[in-house]
């Protein structure tokens, strides 16, 4: 697949002193450096790893600039952010806000934005940068999850991307609530709603939080070391984790001619990918500023200062928060019971539950479906998704739910833009939220298998050419041209599976544990489609 | 060798056009075209200043305000402003609930949606206070605000709080509107005019609430105005405020158009070159 001369095999060992003799000042330099670190073992061994190249193996990188932009900005700002809610006079450039009363915190934000030079583009770089954060790291997992990328060796470092998901989310939340605008302060009132709705110690956990009654005085504070100090410092741990794991486990491939679970194909990280990468990280950083420069984004001057009494039509959390605010707007009405003198709110608890098995599944997934299967070898080749069907259809039917209470988040905009009733845009979405994923599973699970059969009815059987022929007898057919080898590799390679057989263990009893897996397996197993094999191809390349 | 013949196509089209068009013709279009906006902008401040002279209470007003009403209202209305089934009495709504309705379009009633849409007003400015007048002198009611407190003078912080606290449930902060239940909606409040404002406020249209004037004083009224009138001037300090919608319109854009040019350049990046 690779055709440049470029691509070096995974073991080009290069003679140490080689580079030492090639002299000058860098060489001076970099001898100085190696001798005092043995840093050019580490260069040596990193920059041999090989990735192969596919442009969804880009996404992670994505992530990781833009949490760099979101450092570089970040750091900027808290040089005039005050994260503090002492009440201030504001008595800036922002007329329409001149002489009201606010805090600090506020203040310096649209200090940030008015007075500061440059503030406005790094507010905006930031926030920004934080959205393609979140999302390129969503999107990065949906290329984990549907490519199989997750199994064997990789179920950790899939714990531990999945932690950074939630992590960012944190980062994301506590950023949005720091400069304490009426809209932030409108987000925190409903996680302080949250929190209360927890039965029992609700109202406890909110002093805590809050350090008295909401909104309190300490809440930014608190965020803001929580936003600059630990969450920050346990990405950026958990970010090095992950790259060492990756580099451990080598990058997973798509089949193709050559490529097997053994090696890994495409370019050396040094130099064609190191330059490739860095070309991309300026590219990432181009887009953010783009955006930065012509769109606003979340201007704090038309939302004011934070105060409990009002509260916007329109109030959202960023997009990432926005399945959880989804999630409070789709309860019916009334879940809401007094017993025994104390509120139950499962109109609260039922949505914060449901979300919280919602990651849950998502974090233990490559767990259980290695279970189910019973496959405990390590893979490095990527699935194509079809190949898959279950799994595929699984992740349709978590995708949809995601989907629908994003969807959620957002009815009132919905119903306004495309003149619906809100009414009827939630009802909607609460069926969709209910039936939507049996179906998403449904139809992707029967296109996976179509297109499985049709990868199979080429790579026997070639492609229709569009060349009709006549014969001398007057019958007509289609010409199938064959595919190369090369093609018919990527058609044919992957792993088959057969649902499991339960067998009574040594004491002669099956356990029931085993029964559910073998229901589960046969479930994940039953319909496929099966894989060519050697014979099927050589017999049918003789007729 | 394309280029050339599509160059050598374009070139007498080019001359063809310069032979037309004075250089100095530009320079007079442009003179034109600023002239007459001027002139129109100056025609209709002035207008609008004359019609605030229509004098309600004159005899021939009101009685062109009672014919273009039977004409147009009154099947409806009824003939004496009592209301049909088909329309609300009339009587005591005053002045400023007929310019509001009129003036922005809502009344006549166009279709039946779930609530009268604002649309391009049938009605001129001096047929529209015709029919004001004709109203109030029926029954009195809340009359035309005084244009001193339409000049946007007043007090944009304090408005901006007022705005807040008592139109943003409904409008948004930023007035880009909001959803209301069965199919109502808060409109947004960008490019209504400063007479329009006050008068919704007073007359509540609708599902909106009555800000009468020992609730919100005139002169808070026009601190509103003037505040909402410098937010939407404001609007886009920060670049295109992509309508004012907040994080949802931001999600989407960083999704279809921040990510989605990113996906593009990996999808180049790694292209096999061929
Ligand atoms: C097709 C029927 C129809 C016609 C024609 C019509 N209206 Fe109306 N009008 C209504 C209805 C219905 C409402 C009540 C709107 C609502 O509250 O949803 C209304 C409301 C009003 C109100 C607001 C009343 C209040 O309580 O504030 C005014 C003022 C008004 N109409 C004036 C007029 C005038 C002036 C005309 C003629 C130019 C007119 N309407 C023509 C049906 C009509
Ligand atoms: C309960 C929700 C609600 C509140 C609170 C509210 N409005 Fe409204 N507003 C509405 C609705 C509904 C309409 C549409 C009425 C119609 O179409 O006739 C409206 C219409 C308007 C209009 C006319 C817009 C247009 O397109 O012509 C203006 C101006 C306006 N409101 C200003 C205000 C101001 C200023 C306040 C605060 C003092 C306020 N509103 C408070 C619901 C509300």
């Amino acid at each position: 697949m690779t055709t440049t001369s470029e691509p070096l095999a995974y073991d080009r060992t290069e003679p140490a002193d080689a580079r030492r003799s090639s002299g000058g000042l860098t060489g001076w330099a970099s001898n100085y450096l190696d001798e005092r670190t043995g840093i050019s073992y580490v260069v040596r061994e990193f920059g041999r790893k090989i990735f192969p190249d596919h442009w969804s193996f880009m996404l992670g990188e994505v992530a990781l600039y833009s949490f760099v932009i979101i450092l570089l900005s970040g750091t900027f700002l808290t040089f005039f952010f005050q994260a503090s809610m002492a009440e201030v006079v504001y008595n800036g450039s922002y007329v329409p806000l001149k002489g009201l009363d606010m805090s600090a915190a506020m203040q310096s934000t649209l200090n940030i934005s008015f007075e500061v030079r440059g503030g406005l583009l790094m507010r905006q770089v930031h926030h920004w940068a934080a959205l393609l954060f979140v999302a390129s790291i969503g999107l990065h997992m949906v290329r984990i999850f549907f490519t199989g990328a997750f199994r064997k060796p990789r179920e950790l470092n899939w714990l531990i991307g999945f932690v950074l998901f939630v992590l960012a989310m944190g980062e994301g939340f506590t950023g949005y609530s720091l400069p304490d605008d009426l809209l932030s302060g409108n987000g925190l009132r409903i996680i302080a709603g949250m929190v209360e709705g927890i039965p029992f110690v609700g109202s406890w956990l909110e002093w805590f939080i809050f350090g008295g009654q909401f909104p309190g005085t300490s809440i930014v504070g608190r965020l803001y070391t929580l936003h600059i100090l630990l969450l920050p410092a346990a990405v950026l741990a958990l970010i090095g984790l992950h790259l060492v794991f990756v580099v451990v486990h080598k990058h997973t491939q798509f089949a193709g001619p050559g490529r097997t679970n053994d090696n890994v194909i495409g370019y050396p990280i040094l130099p064609v990918y190191a330059a490739k990468a860095g070309g991309f990280f300026f590219i990432v950083f181009g887009v953010v500023m783009l955006m930065a420069t012509f769109f606003a984004i979340n201007p704090i001057w038309t939302y004011g200062p934070y105060d409990p009494s009002p509260v916007s039509a329109g109030t959202q959390p960023d997009w990432y928060i926005g399945f959880a605010d989804g999630a409070l707007r789709l309860v019916p009405h009334g879940w809401e019971f007094v017993l025994f003198n104390t509120t139950y709110s499962l109109n609260v608890l039922v949505p914060v539950v449901g979300l919280g098995a919602f990651l849950g599944a998502v974090a233990v997934y490559p767990f259980l479906e290695s279970w189910v299967t019973g496959d405990k070898r390590e893979h490095h080749v990527s699935d194509r998704p079809r190949n898959m069907p279950t799994r595929t259809g699984i992740g349709a039917a978590g995708l949809t739910v995601y989907a629908v209470l994003w969807a959620a988040a957002g009815s009132d905009l919905i119903a306004t833009h495309f003149k619906f009733s809100i009414e009827g845009v939630i009802t909607t979405l609460q069926f969709a939220l209910v039936v939507g994923p049996f179906i998403a599973y449904f139809v992707a699970k029967r296109v996976c298998l179509a297109l499985q059969k049709k990868d199979r009815e080429v790579a026997l059987h070639g492609f229709e050419s569009g060349r009709i022929v006549r014969l001398p007898g007057g019958e007509y057919i289609e010409v199938h041209e064959q595919v190369d080898d090369f093609e018919r590799w990527r058609l044919v390679s992957f792993n088959d599976y057969e649902p499991l057989m339960i067998r009574p263990n040594a004491a002669g009893r099956i356990p029931p544990q085993e029964r559910v897996r073998a229901v589960l397996s046969r479930w994940f197993f039953e319909d496929r489609i099966e894989p060519v094999t050697r014979t099927d191809v050589e017999l049918s390349s003789h007729h | 060798m394309i280029r050339t013949r599509r160059a050598a196509a374009a070139g007498p089209v080019r001359t063809r056009k310069r032979g037309r068009r004075s250089p100095l013709a530009s320079v007079a279009l442009v003179a034109v075209g600023l002239l007459l906006t001027g002139g129109a902008y100056t025609l209709f401040t002035a207008s609008s200043g004359a019609s605030a002279a229509i004098d309600l209470n004159s005899a021939q007003a009101i009685s062109q305000g009672k014919k273009l009403f039977q004409a147009n209202c009154a099947t409806c209305h009824g003939l004496a402003l009592q209301g049909t089934v088909a329309g609300p009495s009339l009587i005591g709504v005053g002045a400023a609930a007929v310019d509001f309705q009129v003036g922005t379009g809502r009344m006549p009633l166009a279709q039946d949606a779930p609530q009268a849409q604002d649309k391009p007003p049938v009605f001129d400015d001096t047929q529209t206070k015709e029919l004001a007048a004709y109203v109030a002198s029926v029954a009195p009611g809340p009359g035309l605000p005084s244009s001193k407190y339409l000049q946007l003078s007043g007090n944009a912080t304090r408005g901006a709080e007022l705005f807040r606290i008592n139109c943003a449930m409904c409008h948004n902060v930023a007035g880009a509107g909001g959803a209301l239940t069965e199919g109502k909606y808060a409109p947004n409040l960008n490019g209504v005019t400063p007479a329009h404002i006050y008068e919704a406020m007073l007359t509540g249209p609708q599902n909106m609430p009555v800000f009468n004037d020992a609730n919100i004083s005139p002169q808070d009224k026009a601190d509103i105005i003037t505040a909402l009138k410098a937010t939407q001037q404001n609007a886009n300090v920060g670049g295109f405020d992509l309508g004012s919608l907040g994080p949802v319109a931001e999600g989407l854009f960083l999704w279809i158009f921040g990510l989605g040019a990113i996906v593009a350049f990996t999808v180049w990046l790694t292209a096999k070159a061929n």
